[in-house]
C-alpha cells in the first residue's frame, strides 16, 4: 500500500517537473497599454509575433490615468506585474533617471535605431540613453474646414499666426446653425487643457519657470496668452468649452460643428475617415499658429514602449519592442489596412516612403513634429525639458491644479488676473515644498 | 372628502416615485441604448432615442477582442468569495456585539466604520507592498481578502442592527434548554435573521462586484474582473462610446439580473424592522 502511494507520489512529482519544464519553455510577457486605435490594431497582430518567436503575449488595457497610477505603483513597489509598459514622453526621462527602466542600448542592428525621428529619440532619452521606443508619435496642428473657409472667402496659410486663426474663427463662426469658429481644449488636467494652454503660452513668449525655478504666471506674457485664449473661445468657441477635451472636440469636429480644431496630429486620421466623420472630404491642415516670436504652439508626444527594471523577462520584452516598433511592423499594417492606418510619427523612413507621401496629412504631421523642440521649448531660456509639460515629477500635480484655476476662468467663475495670481502662488508653494527654490 | 385627498396624494406619490426611479435608471438605460448604436450615432447631437440603425456589431467586437468569460468568472469568484468569507467572520462578531456587549462595543463599532472614511488611495502603497511581499498581486485570493476586509465594517454593522431586533430572551431560552454557543448561533439566531443575512449577502455581493479601485490596482492579466474589462474600453484618443457601452452592459447584466430576481429580499432586508 505504502509502496503504491510512494509510486503515485513520485509519478505526480515527475509530472509536475515535466509540466514545469514545459511551461518554462513558452514564455509569456504581460504588456500594459491604453485603448488607443493604434494599440488595438497592434493587439490584433500579436499572433504573428507569437508565431515567429514562440513568445505569448498577455494584454492589460487600462484607461490612461488608471494606467499611469497602476504602472507607477508597480514600478515603485517592485511589483513585477508587467514586462512592457506603454508610457509617454513625460514619464520616460523621469523614470529613466530614477533607474526604473531598462535602458534600450542593445537594440539590434536591423532595428536601425538611427531611423527613429530625432525629436522622438531626444524626448524619450535621459542623458543620451534611450529608455523607451516610440510606437507612435504626435505633435499638434490646425485642422480646418476647407468648405467653410472657401465660403468665407479666406485661405488658410500653411504656417498661420494667431491673428490668422482669430480672423478665420470669426469668419466661420455661425452659432445660429451650431457651427463654431474654433474648438479648443479647456478641460482641466495637465495632459488635457493644461497642455494646450501651455503651448499657447509658449508661442506668446511665456514660460512656466525662469532659470531659478520661479513661477512666471505674474509676467505679462501669461496674461496676454490667457486673455487671448479666453477672448477667442468666448467669442467663437462652443458653449461649455471649459469641459471639452480631446474626445469632446473630436466629436464636435466630426459632426461638422467646428470651423477649426487645433489638436493632436493623430486626430487627422479620425476626422478624414468617412466611416466616422461627416466632414471627411473637407478637412485641411496647417501648422499650429505662432505669434511672430519664433515659437509655434505645437507640442510633441509619443506613446512608447518601455521595459520596467523589475521584469524577469527583459530579453523577451526587448524582442517584442523591436518587433512592434520596427519598419517591418509598419509595412505589415500598411499591407493589411492601408498606409493611412500605420502608426505615425516614429520613424524617418516612413516619411520617405512614396506611398505614405500620398496620405493627405503625412507631410503636415512630419513638419509639425520637426517644428517641436523639447530641449528649447520657449522664447526665453528655461531650466527644463518638455514643451507642453515640464519634465519633473512634481509637474503633473501642479499643472493639474493650475489647469483647474484656468478652467474656472473659461467657465466665467473668476477673472484671468485672479487665476494667474492663484496659479503663481500654488506653483511657487509646491516648488518650494519640493526643494527647487 | 378625506378619501379624495388620500387618493390624490397617492397618485402624487406614485408619480414622484416613478419620476425618481426613472431618473436614477436613465444612465443605465442610456448605456444600454448606446450599445446598440454605431460609433457615429452614439455621439450624435441631438441624442438619438429612436430612429438609429440597431446594430449588434459592438457586442461582436467586444466579444472578439476580450475574453469576457474569464473576466466574468473572476468577478463571480472574487465577489462571491469575499462575501462568504465576510459573512463567516461577521456573524459571530455581530452576535457578540449585539448580545454580549462590553463597555467598548459602541467604540469598536464606530472605529470599524471610521476605516471606511479613509480614501482607498491613502493605503495603496502599504497594501501594494504587502501584496508584493506575499505574492498576492494578480491573484483572486488576494482580492477576496482585500474586498472582504473593506466591506467587513458594513456587513458587521448591518448584521448588528438586525440581530439587535431579535429578543435576547429567545436566545436565553435556548441556552436554558442546554444549547451550546454553536447551536445557539446556528439553529436559533441564524434562522430568525435569515432575511437580514440574505440582504446583507446581496448588498455585499453587489458592492464587491462593483468595486473598482482595488480590483484595478491589484490585478493585471489573470485575476482581472469585469471592472478591468470595462476600463479597457475607455480611450484617451478616440471615440469608442458605443463599444464602451456594450462592454458596460455586458458587465452589469449579471448583477442586474441577480438584483431583479432578489429585489423582494433586498427591499425586505433593507426596510426590515420598525426603525429603518
Amino acid at each position: 500500500m505504502s509502496c503504491k502511494t510512494a509510486l503515485r507520489a513520485s509519478a505526480a512529482l515527475a509530472l509536475c517537473v515535466f509540466a514545469g519544464a514545459a511551461a518554462a519553455q513558452d514564455t509569456t510577457i504581460t504588456i500594459a497599454t491604453v485603448n488607443n486605435g493604434d494599440m488595438i490594431r497592434m493587439q490584433g497582430y500579436t499572433d504573428r509575433f507569437t508565431e515567429e518567436t514562440g513568445i505569448a503575449v498577455e494584454w492589460v488595457t487600462l484607461e490612461e490615468n488608471v494606467l499611469r497610477q497602476r504602472v507607477t505603483t508597480d514600478i515603485t513597489t517592485n511589483g513585477g506585474q508587467f514586462d512592457i509598459m506603454t508610457i509617454g514622453m513625460y514619464e520616460t526621462p523621469i523614470w529613466g533617471a530614477n533607474g526604473w527602466l531598462v535602458p534600450l542600448d542593445n537594440l539590434s542592428e536591423e532595428y536601425d535605431v538611427d531611423d527613429i525621428l530625432p525629436a522622438m529619440r531626444g524626448g524619450l532619452s535621459h542623458d543620451g540613453t534611450l529608455y523607451a521606443a516610440p510606437f507612435y508619435g504626435e505633435s499638434s496642428m490646425v485642422m480646418y474646414r476647407t468648405d467653410l473657409m472657401e465660403a468665407a472667402g479666406l485661405e488658410m496659410p500653411a504656417a498661420p499666426t494667431w491673428d490668422d486663426i482669430r480672423a478665420a474663427a470669426e469668419a466661420m463662426n455661425d452659432p445660429a446653425n451650431e457651427v463654431y469658429g474654433i474648438c479648443l481644449r479647456g478641460k482641466p488636467g495637465w495632459g488635457e487643457g493644461g497642455a494646450f494652454i501651455t503651448v499657447t503660452a509658449n508661442s506668446f513668449g511665456a514660460r512656466w519657470f525662469d532659470e531659478e525655478w520661479n513661477a512666471q504666471f505674474d509676467q505679462p506674457e501669461w496674461e496676454q496668452a490667457l486673455t487671448f485664449f479666453v477672448d477667442l473661445m468666448n467669442s467663437y468657441g462652443p458653449p461649455g468649452y471649459a469641459t471639452n477635451g480631446f474626445n469632446e472636440n473630436l466629436s464636435l469636429f466630426q459632426q461638422g460643428r467646428c470651423g477649426m480644431w487645433i489638436d493632436a496630429t493623430v486626430a487627422a486620421s479620425f476626422v478624414t475617415n468617412p466611416n466616422d466623420s461627416t466632414v471627411a472630404d473637407t478637412v485641411g491642415f496647417a501648422l499650429a499658429p505662432d505669434n511672430g516670436l519664433g515659437k509655434r504652439s505645437n507640442w510633441l508626444w509619443a506613446w512608447a514602449l518601455a521595459i520596467p527594471a523589475g521584469t524577469q523577462q527583459a530579453d523577451a520584452a526587448l524582442q517584442f519592442i523591436e518587433w512592434a516598433t520596427s519598419r517591418e511592423y509598419i509595412e505589415l499594417v500598411a499591407e493589411n489596412e492601408g498606409w493611412a492606418n500605420v502608426p505615425p510619427g516614429a520613424r524617418t523612413s516612413l516619411y520617405e516612403t512614396p506611398e505614405y507621401q500620398d496620405v493627405p496629412f503625412a507631410q503636415m504631421t512630419l513638419d509639425s513634429i520637426n517644428a517641436a523642440d523639447p530641449t528649447n521649448p520657449t522664447v526665453d531660456p528655461v531650466p527644463y525639458v518638455g514643451i507642453q509639460f515640464v519634465a519633473i515629477p512634481e509637474f503633473a500635480g501642479i499643472a493639474t491644479e493650475v489647469s483647474q484655476e484656468f478652467a474656472e476662468v473659461y467657465a466665467g467663475q473668476q477673472t484671468v488676473q485672479e487665476a494667474l495670481a492663484n496659479a503663481q502662488a500654488l506653483t511657487n508653494d509646491a516648488m518650494e515644498a519640493a526643494g527647487y527654490r | 372628502m378625506a378619501r379624495a385627498v388620500t387618493t390624490r396624494r397617492k397618485i402624487a406619490t406614485t408619480v414622484l416615485a416613478w419620476a425618481i426611479g426613472l431618473l436614477i435608471f436613465f444612465p443605465i438605460f442610456w448605456t444600454i441604448l448606446t450599445s446598440f448604436k454605431t460609433e457615429a450615432q452614439a455621439i450624435n447631437n441631438p441624442p438619438l432615442f429612436w430612429g438609429f440603425d440597431f446594430t449588434l456589431e459592438n457586442y461582436a467586437v467586444v466579444q472578439e477582442r476580450s475574453d469576457y468569460m474569464r473576466f466574468l468568472w473572476n468577478s463571480v469568484i472574487i465577489a462571491g468569495g469575499s462575501t462568504i468569507l465576510g459573512i463567516l467572520v461577521a456573524v459571530p462578531a455581530a452576535w457578540s456585539m449585539a448580545f454580549v456587549p462590553s463597555r467598548r462595543t459602541k467604540d469598536i463599532l464606530l472605529w470599524m466604520l471610521s476605516t471606511k472614511m479613509l480614501p482607498a488611495v491613502g493605503v495603496l502603497y502599504p497594501i501594494s507592498l504587502i501584496f508584493v511581499e506575499f505574492n498576492l498581486l494578480d491573484t483572486r485570493g488576494g482580492l477576496i481578502l482585500v474586498l472582504m476586509l473593506i466591506n467587513l465594517p458594513i456587513i458587521v454593522w448591518m448584521l448588528y442592527t438586525y440581530f439587535r431586533e431579535i429578543p435576547a430572551e429567545i436566545l436565553e431560552a435556548a441556552r436554558m434548554d442546554g444549547a451550546t454557543l454553536k447551536a445557539e448561533i446556528l439553529y436559533v439566531l441564524t434562522p430568525m435573521a435569515i432575511p437580514g443575512i440574505a440582504s446583507t449577502l446581496l448588498l455585499n455581493f453587489i458592492l464587491a462586484w462593483n468595486e473598482a479601485f482595488w480590483t484595478l490596482n491589484l490585478t493585471a492579466a489573470s485575476a482581472a474582473p469585469l471592472t478591468a474589462f470595462i476600463a479597457s474600453y475607455s480611450s484617451p484618443e478616440g471615440l469608442f462610446f458605443a463599444k464602451l457601452s456594450a462592454a458596460s452592459t455586458m458587465a452589469i447584466a449579471p448583477i442586474l439580473i441577480l438584483g431583479w430576481f432578489s429585489q423582494k429580499q433586498l427591499v425586505r432586508g433593507l426596510t426590515f424592522g420598525a426603525v429603518k
